[in-house]
């Protein structure tokens, strides 16, 4: 396992490696405090992510990885440091502000899937088109792209209910792609699939990284997941620990 | 237009709940279309009362009657336009519960004070032309499937010189209201008839109606009128017609306060019922509203969303209720005759229409400020 070389971005080097630094992520830190219990949950974070990258975020439970996680897509503030993504400072964004960039630059996988159940798979992933100036049809057009990516244009009016778990994270993962995002968000995609499930969204998120060049940041307790990405990042009580290349 | 199908979909989620929501704001919306109705009812006589018209009884009481001769003294006042007089008849017609307001009356005056009793001309001069002819409104030709040339037999308390208690007439006219708050329900002989016919209180008049040149005088001109008559054996009380008829709708009670608190009690249940309903439908999707926030719904748009949540549960509901309401009352009096003039005035619909946004809104402000407030990171860490 290498050394972490958190620090310094990679560069493009040769033909479908990641190229420019996308995230940077400087000297961050986060506290919360519970009562009079003060918890250091990232103490002095740097990372960057190319533009093209598929980075793996490892480590015990605790030790901040989803912090990290909601901290690059803008759902939490950090307490000290910069967070920069596409060049533009997220951590000192107001509320609003930090909502019109999720809508354009973000893409969020859970790991629970989280489908809205009263809505059909087309329209959960239509949810983040309803935010953009488009029309209807236009919208339609974008849905079914992106359900074709994931292989399920044929489930398009079905309910979450009535699709596996495997099917139900494609459609998130689907809502995730769907208005083009800069940056894919996945805390652990694949804690809640059997086997086979999980190496289908696997080689999917594989697939949007080499075939479509998207940016994924992956939380993931499990190995095998995080070898299917370009590089993983371990994270132990809040502060980067090594780095490993794939 | 575009959220309505994310609206739509979350009302639909509990559709049991959002069933018994709705019909408890119908119920409600239709509680207060129907005593709108009834309320205005028992108030569409001070409602209809003119501005410009007096109204003077006797002094004691309105039951005691008043000099025929009174009627030239009062012409003489200044500020006085023109009178005339009516005299309570008090009979039925065929059975006791065939009550209705008849009333004789000098006709030509009378139609002139109230200019608001449409009838044909040709009708109107076969009235004053015949002595035992009488009018009625159109309500009342309707009830009792009335038409012109009818014989219409009124008993009554009167008793005639033959010993008869039973009155005859000819109708000769129907009218029509001016609006529809118009009194139809009247029905109107020559009181000459009547005295002429009757064994006692021959050349006394029930009441006098004054119009007045200005109505901002009233009371000075009341007072006069008062004072024209003071220490004489029938000593007179002038009002104003709206003060006439507001004391005479306080013998029946304050309909319109009891319906008001009535419906302020319903309301009150009501918003707490759909409050309720849109706070468990908010707790129970913190994570999806945490999700709609991860994609990029700000919190104002959170905001709006449940609050429209709110508004739609309210405007079907409502609207429902208001329709039904309308329905029912287009089916008429329901007291067969108690309360002829029943319809829904414009600005009780227009009210109800804005107690429908209220209620939507204060039905849905808490839940929707609980659902803006929502911090992403907490709610799916509660997930």
């Amino acid at each position: 396992m290498a050394e972490a070389t958190i620090s310094q971005p990679q560069e493009a080097t040769a033909a479908g490696q990641p190229s420019g630094a996308l995230v940077r992520v400087r000297d961050v830190h986060k506290v919360y405090t519970r009562g009079s219990q003060r918890i250091d949950v990232l103490q002095g974070v740097n990372l960057d992510v190319p533009r093209g990258d598929f980075l793996a975020l490892m480590g015990p439970s605790g030790s901040g990885k989803t912090t990290l996680l909601n901290l690059l897509a803008g759902l939490d503030r950090p307490s000290g440091g910069m967070v920069e993504i596409g060049g533009e400072r997220i951590d000192s964004m107001g509320e609003g502000e930090l909502a019109r960039w999720r809508s354009r630059h973000v893409g969020f996988v859970f790991q629970l899937y989280n489908l809205l159940p009263a809505l059909t798979a087309e329209r959960n992933v239509e949810l983040p088109l309803l935010l953009a100036p488009l029309s209807s049809s236009e919208r339609k057009r974008h849905v079914d792209a992106a359900l074709a990516v994931v292989g399920l244009s044929d489930r398009g009016k079905h309910y979450p209910r009535q699709l596996s778990g495997g099917q139900e994270q494609r459609v998130a993962i689907a809502r995730a792609i769907v208005g083009d995002p800069t940056l894919l968000l996945c805390d652990e995609p694949t804690g809640d699939l059997d086997r086979k499930s999980e190496e289908e969204i696997l080689d999917l998120l594989q697939a949007l990284n080499r075939s479509h060049g998207k940016t994924i940041v992956m939380v993931t307790h499990n190995a095998h997941a995080a070898a299917c990405a370009r590089r993983t990042v371990y994270l132990n009580k809040g502060q980067l620990q090594s780095e490993a290349m794939q | 237009m575009k959220y309505l199908p994310l609206i739509w979909s979350n009302l639909r989620r509990k559709r049991v709940r959002t069933t018994f929501t709705l019909l408890s704001i119908l119920v409600a919306f239709l509680l207060f279309g129907y005593l709108a109705a009834v309320s205005n009812a028992f108030d569409i006589g001070v409602k209809i009362s003119g501005v410009d018209r007096l109204v003077m009884t006797h002094k004691i009481s309105i039951i005691l009657p008043l000099p025929l001769s009174y009627q030239d003294r009062i012409e003489q006042v200044p500020g006085v336009v023109d009178v005339a007089n009516a005299t309570w008849f008090g009979g039925v017609y065929q059975d006791p519960k065939n009550f209705f307001a008849q009333m004789a009356v000098d006709p030509e005056r009378y139609l002139r004070l109230y200019p608001e009793f449409l009838i044909p001309e040709a009708q109107k001069k076969a009235w004053f032309a015949d002595r035992t002819g009488a009018i009625c409104g159109r309500y009342l030709a309707d009830r009792f499937h009335w038409k012109i040339g009818d014989r219409i037999p009124i008993t009554a308390p009167w008793q005639q010189k033959n010993g008869s208690n039973s009155w005859e007439f000819t109708l000769d006219g129907i009218y029509d209201g001016a609006t529809p708050s118009t009194d139809v329900t009247q029905f109107l002989f020559h009181w000459k008839y009547l005295d002429e016919s009757r064994i006692r209180r021959n050349g006394m008049v029930g009441w006098y109606i004054i119009r007045i040149a200005h109505p901002d005088q009233a009371p000075q001109i009341a007072a006069k009128l008062d004072a024209l008559f003071a220490n004489s054996d029938n000593e007179t009380k002038t009002s104003t017609e709206k003060a006439f008829m507001q004391g005479f709708a306080k013998q029946v009670g304050n309909i319109g306060a009891i319906i008001t608190a009535i419906l302020t009690v319903v309301f009150f249940i009501i918003m707490i019922v759909a409050g309720n309903t849109m706070m468990q439908s908010v707790r129970e999707r913190v994570t999806e509203l945490a999700v709609l926030k991860t994609v990029g719904f700000s919190n104002g748009l959170i905001l709006a969303l449940v609050l429209c949540e709110s508004l739609v549960l309210a405007v079907v509901g409502g609207a429902l209720g208001m329709g039904l309401a309308w329905l029912l009352i287009s089916r008429g009096d329901p007291t067969g005759g108690a309360l002829p003039i029943f319809y829904m005035p414009g600005e009780s619909a227009v009210l109800g229409v804005a107690f429908i946004f209220l209620l939507g809104a204060a039905a849905g402000v808490l839940p929707a400020l609980q659902a803006m407030r929502l911090r992403v990171v907490q709610a799916l860490r509660r997930a």
